[in-house]
């Protein structure tokens, strides 16, 4: 049922996503960048309500008149910064629904991940009582309702015994000091919100927590014209001799209020607790998904920090040598923070198909994705390859489904990451003739599974990051492809294309100095 | 062109994303109550009779008493529950039986309660038991009254102005 669940919403992602693909580029799409842009709106709502507070009165006449102040007299600039803050809080909420929607279906939740995905949850919670807690501030129509409704709501938890809705029966009953508390939680719980959102980024390694420069741009472009052509009010002042009748909510927001109208505190209390719980507990329930961590194998790890720079969930540190092997550091592996993505493994420089004398066992490795298996099942399969546009195709589980291409010239060879492939290997297949070309596949450009496989995939490529491609490998034999996992006829052209282009190529021909080398009898090394 | 199309596309999907917010945030409209509706709010608090009256001690009772604590006469705090109704134009609103708060029972008895009426004339019948030791009720309010719209009406109690406040 809930994987059930899962797929659907998943398709639906990825056909929604699909059309801001074309419109923003895989690079740019702002699905992929949810978390991120939740935080720039955070900023946004940050810096906007710093001036706010330097004109809020904290008193019950003062409230309602100081915003009235920014809002009509100082239009230009109080006014935009009262929308600003208004409108990015309202985005922060759609983009948090989305973010988290998303890491569901998209299946990063569970297993090592859950971290992230059960400190969202309190998130939730401190977006709503920041929000909630600000429309109160304001003091109007909208602020009264907010007050009756919020008391009688807490009211119902057996906690205190006086209700806090008598701080609100009529004008009378309401002091100063109640305003003074309000503006200080408005700082308060916001202040909290950021050392959660601190909080729920601490197990990734280089969290993205700004979106890439054009959304920033686009995103506060937007939020100042929605400011400009709808600037935010305030409603009636509020008076508690006289019952709010119909207002304006914030449906973003307040939805919880007129829930709560057409049933109950009590129900309204359950739905919210059964909800969170149920979400907290969601990576625990099955199908669990548990694949073994990475191991380091110390003789053959000479501590050079690949691994651990390029880990995307920090699972990797460097330790004193423990062994005696003239290195100073070596990797260790942190099992409960590793989701087994084999970046690291394609990071190692010892994992090296060309060794011939000792074992193919690198410095790291994924137990159930050993290299000297890949080696053997690259060697066999391209075996039945003929031809010169003989493609190995390479891809992993987020993206086109490898198990169904079947055309004439192709085989295909499935990772847990692309960027689980080290770059000897496509020197190893290109160099030792197994193939004309490599074709790599995965997710969408801007939105790896295992967040950085792409970026350092192509960095490896490019002679960027370490390890590199050996510069003797024809960069035009090796082709990579990003189109998720619906991009499947795209792909299909993408690769008969590539097969033209090897035709035209012709068959592989070294480099002379490496035919001499070759001659000379040097050992080969990656 | 392409780059147009794009950049037009843009422009379309931020635009989706601030007419939703742009509308969300206001719209529609919610009716907490209708405008030709009155809320009388019933709310309460009150410390009950002390449940038991204090009592000297007898000279053997004091005796037992550590010597730094001996005192003359003792007073349970515990007080009664407090049974408030109310009763509008005849009809049982509510009715209940509070039980004071604190640990030992010796605080106050709370309530709130929002009640949405239609405008115009009611009959009011408030009344409160704070004694478990007397039968009925010992106070008791009646009033005919005539609700504007949307006016809020409070029923508060206090003993020190003999017991409900109608405002
Ligand atoms: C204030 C609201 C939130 C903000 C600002 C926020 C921000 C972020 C950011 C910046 C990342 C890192 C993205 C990356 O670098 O790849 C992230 C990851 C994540 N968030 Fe949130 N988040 C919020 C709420 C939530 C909620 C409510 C949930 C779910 C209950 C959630 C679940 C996750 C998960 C599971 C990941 C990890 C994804 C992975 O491991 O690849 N977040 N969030
Ligand atoms: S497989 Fe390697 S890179 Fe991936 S999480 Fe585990 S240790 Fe980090
Ligand atoms: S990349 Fe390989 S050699 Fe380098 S520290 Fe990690 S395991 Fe050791």
């Amino acid at each position: 049922m809930l994987n059930w669940l899962r797929l659907s919403g998943r398709y639906l992602f990825e056909h929604l996503e699909a059309v801001f693909n074309v419109s923003f580029g895989d690079r740019y799409n702002p699905f992929y960048y949810l978390g991120s842009l939740a935080f720039f709106f955070f900023w946004i709502v940050a810096v906007s309500g710093l001036y706010l507070y330097a004109f809020f009165e904290t008193s019950m006449l003062g409230a309602y008149s100081s915003i009235e102040y920014l809002t009509v007299d100082q239009w230009y600039l109080g006014g935009v910064f009262r929308s600003l803050h208004r409108y990015a809080s309202d985005a922060m909420v759609i983009t948090m629904g989305l973010h988290m929607l998303r890491e569901l279906v998209m299946d990063r939740y569970r297993g090592v991940r859950w971290f992230s995905w059960f400190t969202g949850i309190p998130l939730i919670w401190l977006v709503y009582a920041s929000g909630i807690g600000g429309y109160w501030l304001v003091w109007d129509q909208m602020a009264q309702y907010i007050a009756v409704m919020t008391s009688e709501w807490l009211d119902w938890l057996p906690i205190i015994n006086e209700p806090m809705a008598r701080n609100f029966i009529n004008q009378a009953s309401l002091s100063d000091r109640f305003f003074s508390l309000l503006a200080f939680l408005h700082i308060g719980i916001p202040l909290m919100l950021l050392l959660v959102m601190w909080i729920h980024i601490q197990r990734l390694s280089n969290p993205r927590t700004n979106p890439p420069r054009v959304l920033m741009v686009g995103s506060i472009l937007a939020m100042l014209v929605l400011s400009l052509i709808k600037p935010a009010v305030s409603q009636a002042p509020a008076n508690l001799d006289l019952s709010v009748s119909t207002i304006d909510i914030d449906w973003f927001y307040l939805f919880v209020y007129p829930l709560m109208e057409k049933t109950s505190a009590g129900t309204l209390w359950i739905l919210a607790s059964a909800i969170s719980l149920f979400l907290a507990l969601l990576p625990w329930m099955p199908p669990l998904l548990r694949k073994p961590a990475v191991v380091v194998n110390l003789d053959n790890c000479n501590g050079c920090e690949r691994c651990y720079e390029d880990c995307p969930y920090s699972a990797i540190t460097m330790e004193p040598r423990s062994d005696g092997l003239d290195f100073e550091k070596q990797a260790m592996v942190q099992d409960s923070m590793c989701i087994s993505c084999g970046l690291c493994v394609g990071a190692c420089p010892t994992a090296t198909p060309f060794r011939r004398k000792t074992d193919l066992i690198p410095g790291i490795e994924l137990p159930d994705h050993p290299l000297k298996a890949l080696r053997e099942a690259i060697i066999e399969q391209t075996a039945t390859l003929e031809g010169d546009q003989r493609v190995l195709l390479m891809g992993c589980d987020y993206g086109v489904n490898l198990d169904k291409v079947a055309l004439p010239g192709v085989v295909a060879i499935k990772l847990p990451c692309v960027a689980a492939l080290p770059p000897s290997f496509l020197d190893f297949v290109i160099s030792r003739k197994h193939a004309d070309g490599v074709l790599l596949t995965g997710c969408h450009a801007g939105d790896c599974h295992e967040r950085f496989g792409i970026e350092w995939l192509e960095q490896r490529l490019a002679g960027k990051r370490d390890p590199m491609l050996r510069k003797r490998v024809p960069r035009e034999r090796i082709v990579t492809f990003w189109a998720g996992e619906e991009g499947g006829r795209k792909l299909l052209a993408e690769v008969s294309r590539f097969q033209q282009d090897l035709a035209v190529l012709g068959p592989y021909t070294p480099p002379q100095s490496d035919v001499r080398r070759r001659a000379s009898g040097t050992e080969e090394s990656a | 062109m392409i780059q147009l199309l794009r950049y037009t596309s843009q422009l379309l999907l931020y635009g989706a994303f601030i007419v939703t917010i742009g509308y969300a945030s206001t719209a529609p409209t919610h009716t907490h109550i209708g405008d030709n509706k009155a809320v009388i709010k019933l709310t309460l608090k009150h410390a009950g009779q002390r449940l038991e009256a204090c009592r000297q001690l007898s000279e053997e009772e004091q005796a037992r008493l550590a010597p730094n604590m001996r005192v003359k006469e003792v007073c349970p705090r515990e007080r009664s529950p407090v049974k408030l109704e109310l009763l509008i134009d005849g009809e049982l609103m509510y009715s209940a039986t509070l039980t004071p708060g604190g640990l030992s029972r010796d605080g106050n008895s709370n309530t709130y309660q929002r009640f949405v009426v239609p405008a115009g004339k009611h009959a009011l019948l408030a009344r409160l038991n704070d004694d478990v030791h007397v039968k009925g009720f010992n106070y008791e309010k009646e009033q005919d009254i005539t609700l504007s719209p949307l006016q809020i009406f409070v029923i508060d109690f206090r003993t020190d102005s003999d017991g409900f406040i109608f405002n």
